[in-house]
């Protein structure tokens, strides 16, 4: 039961929403009025004008695809370019029965079973309005053939179209990358950043690689053709024409020659070699082996070469030299020396190795690489034997946390910023880290095998490369990058100079030392001799071994008893000349064991072509030699 | 718990006029014949639109088929269903909706999509109902003791999901929800000094907002407000649009004989431009026939809100009613070109199951509104 009072409060606000219920119904009308002013406006009043512009809308707006930039190496050679050439492309959508229409074609020009197992991929990727090429670089013969027989085939036409080409296909697959036709997923990516419209001719972007980091400079503006149609909607005449601006051409930092030399020194072997200039982080050299044909993706790859590259052991489709992570081994040592030495550690401390090392109150054995040690070890030494039990001590002594902050600062651990995209940031440990990622105390145990690069730690080729230049250069840091110069189609150039990123203030006397046992490295007695012998100029490096598989305490690493793919991997930093460093590496060898004897030849053959313009003989005979030592 | 007691029930024996009566018990025959006529429309349209595409108009009558058996039922739901669901699907939808802020598809540029697994889902689609009818809920329960504060908590209700939508973004949709949300405050008794106070704050705060927005994000307003800024874009469409409605003229060009329709000038034109199509064939004759259905059924509408018997009623009714005006206009301005282009489609004509399903959930519940009001306490 409701009171009186509540109930006339009741009536009252009924009657207030009848009120507010006719406002918005005036509200309505008022609105629905200026729209009825509006139809009177365009269809009464401005009848004639939108007739007129209604009947001269034959004009339809036409695309014109600009070219894409090329990209040259840094001495002008060609490393993508463009050639035109005829494709026959099939609309799908104004084809009836698209299965019956290739058969009918193929009776006129070739169309092989990849073409047609390719143009399905394509069908099933596409979008419904695109027209799709069923062949590519027709010869002129069979264009006439088609031209004659053309009005058989509603729906097909031949194309005049501009096509990519990588002329040193596999050798810069990684670095290059390649360029595809454009699928859902770049057009929702285009549209978000607001770009669609000037790809609204365009069939192609780029996928990986530099053809995909720089692709806002290489795809130029889009131009446009107001062109007339008439009723049936077919172009008759061309009206205004905005034309289309180029995209820039890249001038790289890389050495195409260097290039291939670095790419041929490893012969069967996979792996990744990252060349750079110390003095301003230009990249010279940036191989990742194996490669894969980037010329076989520009159209749709067809599925058997496709299942090939995607199934082989070797994951030719893997960027080792960006994204590939390894245990850094003993390449950490140089940087742990520093460390050393920057906290105070004294060059003249001296230990005796015993071949292993032992943690205070524990018996679980160190052990260094060489059975029963190498005698007394300084600092100098123990670069250039490359002494793990020194770098045991060493780690426990400086603490886990002391050894992230001071590495951190080489770039180990983070993205080094290279202008691709697609890098990873490697792994430098804390022990912040470990709490973080596996909920667990930072061990001490955990900070001995990080002393020599086998706990937790991982860095790509390019990191180390980067490091490496870091230190050649006297703790001067330059962002590594690809890109020298971009061209305008007009003429001018934007080159940027390349500024250091970090200034590690490095004791002059601390450097002087690390670098001085790299030196020694190479010499004989050093665990790359075998590489540094009858070089011209001095080198300085330092080899490593990263462990695929873990050894068992007492067990022996024995190559011949592992398959080839659970073999160690080689490591070899290096950079030349070591008193004045125009080149700085990083190579890896996956699988190939010691670093002295597989990833440090290919260095020198790389530095041999650099510092000397020497080309290295022909594949199969080997130079070098000499007594190789374990790592 | 007593005991299972299982009933005979008699079942009486039925003949078709019984069945009749039954099947329209609960439907509101005027408002019936107005959504059937637009729905005819929108069929003889489509065939035009989509160049004699019969796909289209088939799949566009199952989408009017599948929305209408939804619409029956909601229609055949006794209101106390709709008061007590209100709550769980607000909190479902805004629970979809911050998933999609979080891990959504992204297509065309916007964050909408949620992947369920079996399908995916727009959720804010499904806010288009519950925006209104939590707010109506949250009114019906303080009814007693409105203040202040009640205004301000329903506006949390209706700003939270309407900022989710319209980050996604969805200007289009965060428009009609945030429209359908401010009518119930207005049908709530908003007093008029805080909505000229609200109006005047928005204005204030305007250049502030300008100055955190993103320079892709202003480039995209100021293309709204001038369409020849993006002639192959957006603007293009806007042009393409007020050429189709002014050269339809007085009588139109005649069924399927629009040239801007047939020469593929026209954007989207089964979807959000469907109104050129109909407007460059059928001419100014047509838009007014167009309007006279258009304001049939708001009229109906209103009519039923007048009537309703609870402040819940009054208030979701009011709320549809002015929704569904809201959609006509914003579509019927963007095409003609006096406002900007949103993604608004044509209520009840333009081809999409989506729409046609929310919509027609809608007027479920208003006839449900009209014709249970006898069963339900005042």
């Amino acid at each position: 039961m409701k009171r009186p009072a509540e109930l006339k409060n009741h009536q009252r606000e009924i009657y207030y929403f009848r009120l507010r219920l006719m406002l918005s119904l005036s509200f309505v009308l008022v609105m629905l009025l200026i729209l009825l002013l509006r139809f009177v406006y365009l269809q009464l009043f401005k009848h004639d004008y939108f007739q007129t512009m209604a009947e001269s809308n034959r004009i339809a707006v036409v695309p014109i695809v600009p070219n894409r930039g090329l990209i040259l190496d840094r001495n002008g050679v060609v490393l993508a370019r463009n050639y035109s050439g005829y494709t026959l492309e099939i609309a799908s959508r104004k084809v009836a029965d698209v299965e019956a229409t290739i058969n009918e074609l193929a009776t006129i020009v070739d169309i092989q079973p990849k073409d047609r197992k390719r143009f399905k991929k394509l069908l099933a990727e596409s979008r419904n309005f695109d027209t799709l090429p069923i062949r590519n670089r027709l010869s002129d013969e069979e264009v006439a053939r088609f031209a004659a027989q053309s009005y058989r085939f509603p729906g097909v036409e031949i194309k005049a179209r501009l096509f990519r080409e990588y002329p040193f296909g596999e050798g810069t697959s990684h670095l290059i990358g390649y360029i595809g036709r454009i699928n859902e997923k770049d057009v929702d990516e285009l549209e978000e950043h607001d770009i669609a419209s000037n790809y609204l001719g365009s069939d192609y972007i780029g996928k990986t690689g530099l053809e995909q980091s720089y692709e806002k400079e290489l795809h130029g503006t889009t131009g446009f053709e107001q062109v007339e149609v008439d009723a049936s909607g077919r172009a008759v005449r061309a009206l205004t024409r905005t034309a289309p601006k180029s995209g820039n051409t890249l001038v790289l930092t890389l050495d195409a020659k260097l290039q291939q030399i670095a790419e041929d020194a490893f012969g069967n072997y996979r792996g990744a070699l990252v060349a750079i200039d110390p003095n301003n982080g230009e990249i010279l050299a940036f191989v990742s082996k194996p490669g894969y044909d980037p010329n076989l993706f520009i159209d749709g790859i067809d599925s058997d070469n496709w299942d090939a590259l995607n199934n082989s052991p070797d994951v030719p489709l893997n960027n080792r030299a960006l994204r590939g992570q390894y245990p850094m081994g003993s390449t950490i040592k140089p940087f742990m020396a520093l460390a050393g030495l920057f906290y105070k550690r004294s060059p003249s401390y001296t230990i005796s190795d015993p071949g292993y090392y032992l943690l205070p109150g524990n018996r679980h054995q160190y052990r260094d690489w060489k059975a029963g040690g190498h005698g007394r070890v300084d600092m100098f030494k123990s670069i250039v034997v490359s002494c793990d039990t020194y770098y045991y001590g060493l780690a426990t002594e400086l603490g886990i946390d002391r050894m992230h902050s001071y590495l951190s600062q080489f770039g180990f651990g983070k993205k080094t910023g290279v202008d691709m995209e697609g890098e990873v940031s490697g792994l430098l440990p804390s022990s912040e880290w470990k709490m973080k990622r596996h909920n667990q105390m930072w061990y001490p145990g955990d900070t001995v095998s990080a002393g020599i690069g086998q706990g937790y730690d991982l860095a790509t080729p390019l990191q180390l490369a980067s490091a490496t230049a870091t230190l050649a250069n006297d703790g001067i840091a330059y962002k590594p990058h690809f890109v020298k110069e971009i061209q305008r189609p007009g003429g001018n150039a934007i080159a940027p100079l390349p500024q250091p990123t970090a200034d590690l203030h490095i004791d002059p006397q601390s450097i002087e030392l690390v670098k001085s046992a790299m030196v020694a490295v190479l010499k004989p007695g050093g665990t790359a001799a075998g590489a540094g012998a009858g070089a011209p100029y001095l080198i300085a490096g330092k080899t490593g071994t990263a462990q695929v598989v873990g050894i068992k305490q007492g067990e022996k690493y024995d190559a011949n008893k592992l398959s080839e793919y659970n073999r160690d991997h080689a490591w070899f930093i290096a950079f030349a000349p070591a008193d004045k460093p125009r080149i700085a590496m990083a190579v890896l060898v996956e699988n190939g064991g010691h670093g002295g004897s597989t990833a440090a030849p290919i260095a020198r053959k790389v530095m041999d072509y650099y510092l000397l313009g020497k080309v290295p003989k022909p594949m199969g005979t080997v130079d070098g030699g000499g007594e190789v030592e374990n790592d | 718990m007593g005991e299972v007691r299982w009933k005979m029930i008699e079942l009486p024996a039925i003949n078709k006029k019984e069945l009749q009566r039954r099947f329209m018990a609960h439907m509101d025959p005027v408002l019936l014949l107005a959504l059937g006529l637009l729905m005819l429309v929108s069929l003889v349209l489509l065939y035009s639109a989509s160049d004699g595409n019969w796909l289209r108009v088939f799949g566009q009558f199952m989408n009017i088929f599948v929305a209408f058996a939804a619409m029956w039922l909601v229609a055949n739901m006794p209101l106390h269903y709709l008061l007590r669901s209100a709550v769980p699907i607000y909190v479902l939808g805004m629970v979809l909706l911050v998933c999609v802020a979080l891990f959504g598809e992204i297509s065309h540029g916007a964050r909408r999509w949620l992947n369920i697994g079996v399908a995916t889902i727009q959720p804010s689609e499904l806010m288009k109902i519950a925006v209104p009818l939590m707010m109506a809920w949250y009114f019906e329960k303080h009814e007693a003791t409105l203040t202040l504060r009640n205004y301000f908590v329903a506006t949390l209700l209706l700003i939270m999901p309407v900022a989710l939508i319209a980050r996604q973004p969805d200007l289009g949709t965060s428009v009609l929800i945030g429209a359908s949300g401010f009518y119930v405050l207005f049908l709530a008794g908003l007093s008029w000094r805080i909505m000229l106070g609200l109006a005047l704050s928005g204005l204030a705060s305007a250049p502030f907002l300008w100055s955190m927005l993103h320079d892709y994000q202003r480039h995209r307003i100021l293309m709204l407000l001038d369409p020849s800024q993006d002639a192959l874009g957006k603007g293009y469409h806007t042009i393409q649009g007020m050429i189709a409605v002014g050269s339809g003229g007085f009588l139109g060009k005649g069924y399927l004989n629009g040239t801007q329709t047939h020469l593929d000038f026209l954007p989207e034109r089964t979807t959000d431009f469907i109104f050129a199509v109909y407007s460059e064939e059928f001419g100014f004759l047509g838009n007014l026939i167009l309007l006279a259905l258009y304001i049939f059924v708001i009229g109906r509408g209103f009519v039923i809100t007048a009537n309703a018997s609870t402040y819940f009623t009054r208030l979701m009714a009011g709320s549809i009613t002015l929704t569904f005006f809201t959609y006509a206009f914003v579509n019927m301005g963007m095409v003609s070109g006096i406002l900007p282009v949103v993604g608004v489609p044509l209520p009840l004509v333009s081809y999409g199951g989506t729409s046609m399903l929310t919509l027609l959930l809608g007027f479920g519940m208003l006839m449900s509104i009209h014709t249970h009001k006898q069963l339900v306490k005042t």
